[in-house]
């Protein structure tokens, strides 16, 4: 009996093995997350929602990485489209490029936008000249957002074009479509869900920006400075509720979305 | 009718040179060739869906070379179907007639027209990932003759199918071919799939169109090796299959009877595998079928095997091992018995 029972596991010991190993990193991740959550009661939680500067600074965080999210799908997708379809010398190195945001570090991301949208530079003057500021506006938090947060959207966009059989596209033709019809009515329907997910993620990663927003736009304050701002200024009391404030918005957010993303996938 | 006049492509590894082409009207035209010949890219050529090269593109009496595949009103199948995944058989049937703009009772007139002609009327609410290799290969035919398209291009459409809905799929080309009068033009690497459907064919192959015409000119008379090695050790016949008086089922081939087995009726192609006749000095006692007398009129010595022509007075292909043929000891001009089953014989 005893000698069955370990010859079984001995059979699943790879399973057995990475479970435990899969459930440390679970655990890491978890931990963190669930006590930061509950160790602010609900009511402080609740007063803090309640303060103008918290509300208004999760607001700002919420909207402007929306709308850095909707610049990348304006912008991203045709780009994600392109790279998806068409294959020329320099293409890998391209696809590097994108990532780039990624692996640099935030705050070397927020000089770098600094040298081009500061009003002393190129784009930030020409800008400028149409009554739009960077360094120390709305705007400047929606592009530090956004080249960090893009890579995300296109990569995720990219493979889902590349998934749509590219005889799709050409039957439709055939069939009387151009080829601004074949996109909107087969390859984009078809690569939805890719491009959703990629927003979710972009947005999600635009929410947490903290690095290149801090060097572009300081103030108005995003809530991952406020919650900087105030560990620094008042100590780890006063940033734990606006910090699992956050988390709570951001995990609602994040699973909510999800959910519409992975929807009628298994059907 | 189509024209292709001095076309060529850039495949990448290889160009496809020199592709002239003239398809009447009402045809059924097969483009003949071994896989990675560039069938399906001339196919899209035609369609307007793949550049070219140089050369030009008739169709009924007017130049497409520069239009637009949308224009062209040319029907395209796909070997694995391409059904739009994201939409319902009715879905995928309404793509074309949406994009020409027809009215509401007009597009429910030609779904109808359409599932009707292919029998997929019971299929339209359903998703096409739920349908079978033949259903799907139907809609996408539907799909394609939706548009009342002036050609219908079909690239390899039977090759992912089981041999029961290639059997099934061919009777329907057949037909619609038959009752539309439709200009068609299929591309296959399958020799027999051109003999039954083609009433031309043309062979593809080292980049170029090497030979045209009928089936029976493409294996009777090929004009190249190429062309040979696609007919070659190959036994194939034009016949008629009828019901005999026993009950079994006969294929009449030059007044010659052979018994065969298969559902099939009518004017009809037989092939037999050169391995599957046996050849002996002494009529067998066995339980194949059939058994023909003839004379040896050609032996052509391939090293191990070797391949006999004998001449019932028709002409069948015999392949022997070396060991066997040494054992008989066999020549040209002898008498031997070719003996193989009912079962053996393909008809198509």
């Amino acid at each position: 009996m005893v000698t069955q029972i370990w010859r079984r596991i001995a059979a699943r010991r790879l399973t057995i093995t990475f479970l435990l190993l899969g459930l440390i990193i679970l655990l890491f991740i978890f931990v963190p997350l669930l006590k930061m959550i509950f160790s602010s009661s609900p009511s402080l939680l609740f007063d803090t929602l309640l303060e103008g500067e918290v509300r208004s600074a999760i607001w700002l965080t919420l909207y402007t990485a929306l709308l850095a999210t909707v610049v990348g799908l304006l912008l991203g997708v045709p780009l994600a489209y392109f790279l998806a379809r068409h294959r020329f010398p320099g293409k890998r190195f391209v696809e590097a490029l994108i990532d780039v945001p990624i692996v640099v570090p935030h705050t070397a991301a927020g000089v770098a936008l600094l040298f081009v949208f500061g009003q002393n530079f190129l784009a930030g003057k020409a800008f400028h000249s149409i009554g739009i500021d960077f360094v120390s506006a709305v705007p400047g938090i929606i592009i530090a957002m956004l080249f960090v947060s893009v890579p995300f959207l296109i990569d995720s966009a990219k493979q889902g074009f590349e998934k749509v059989d590219v005889r799709l596209e050409k039957v439709a033709r055939t069939l009387g479509a151009s080829p601004w019809q074949a996109f909107f009515r087969v390859s984009l329907p078809l690569a939805w869900r890719s491009i959703f997910a990629g927003s979710v993620m972009m947005w999600a990663r635009g929410i947490s920006e903290f690095g290149a927003v801090l060097i572009l736009a300081y103030h108005p304050m995003i809530a991952p400075i406020l919650v900087y701002e105030r560990l620094e200024e008042y100590g780890l009391d006063y940033a734990l509720p606006v910090a699992s404030l956050l988390i709570i918005i951001c995990l609602l957010i994040f699973i909510g979305l999800r959910s519409i993303a992975y929807r009628g996938e298994r059907a | 009718m189509i024209e292709i006049k001095n076309l060529s492509v850039d495949l990448g590894t290889f160009l496809l040179q020199d592709i002239n082409l003239k398809i009447e009207r009402g045809e059924y035209f097969i483009i003949l060739g071994p896989t990675g010949a560039g069938k399906t890219i001339l196919l899209e050529s035609i369609a307007g869906l793949h550049p070219i090269k140089s050369g030009e593109i008739w169709l009924n009496g007017s130049e497409v070379t520069n239009l637009e595949p949308e224009r062209r009103g040319i029907g395209f199948v796909y070997q694995d179907y391409a059904l739009f995944p994201h939409l319902s058989v009715k879905g995928n049937l309404l793509f074309g007639l949406k994009q020409k703009r027809r009215s509401k009772g007009e597009m429910q007139l030609i779904v109808e027209w359409v599932t009707g002609l292919l029998g997929v009327s019971h299929l339209l609410e359903r998703n096409p990932s739920t349908l079978s290799g033949g259903e799907r290969q139907k809609v996408a035919l539907a799909r394609a003759l939706s548009i009342s398209p002036q050609v219908l291009l079909l690239d390899e459409p039977l090759s992912a199918l089981d041999p029961h809905a290639r059997e099934g799929v061919q009777q329907e080309l057949r037909q619609i071919h038959h009752r539309l009068k439709a200009t068609i033009v299929h591309v296959t690497h399958d020799f027999e799939e051109a003999i039954a459907l083609g009433d031309r064919i043309a062979v593809l192959g080292e980049g170029r169109i090497l030979q045209v015409g009928t089936p029976e000119q493409i294996f009777r008379q090929p004009n190249s090796e190429f062309v040979a090695r696609f007919s070659m050790s190959r036994n194939i016949f034009a016949g008629e299959v009828r019901d005999a008086d026993d009950g079994h089922v006969t294929i009449t081939i030059e007044g010659m009877k052979l018994e065969v087995v298969t559902e099939l009726r009518g004017k009809l192609h037989a092939s037999l595998r050169p391995e599957d006749i046996l050849i002996s000095r002494e009529l067998l006692r066995s339980s194949a079928r059939n058994c023909l007398r003839g004379t040896i009129t050609h032996i052509n010595d391939r090293g191990s095997t070797l391949y006999l022509t004998v001449s019932t007075p028709l002409d069948f292909i015999c392949l022997l091992t070396r060991r066997s043929f040494e054992e008989i000891g066999l020549r040209v001009g002898e008498e031997v018995y070719t003996t193989f089953k009912a079962s053996a014989i393909h008809v198509f």
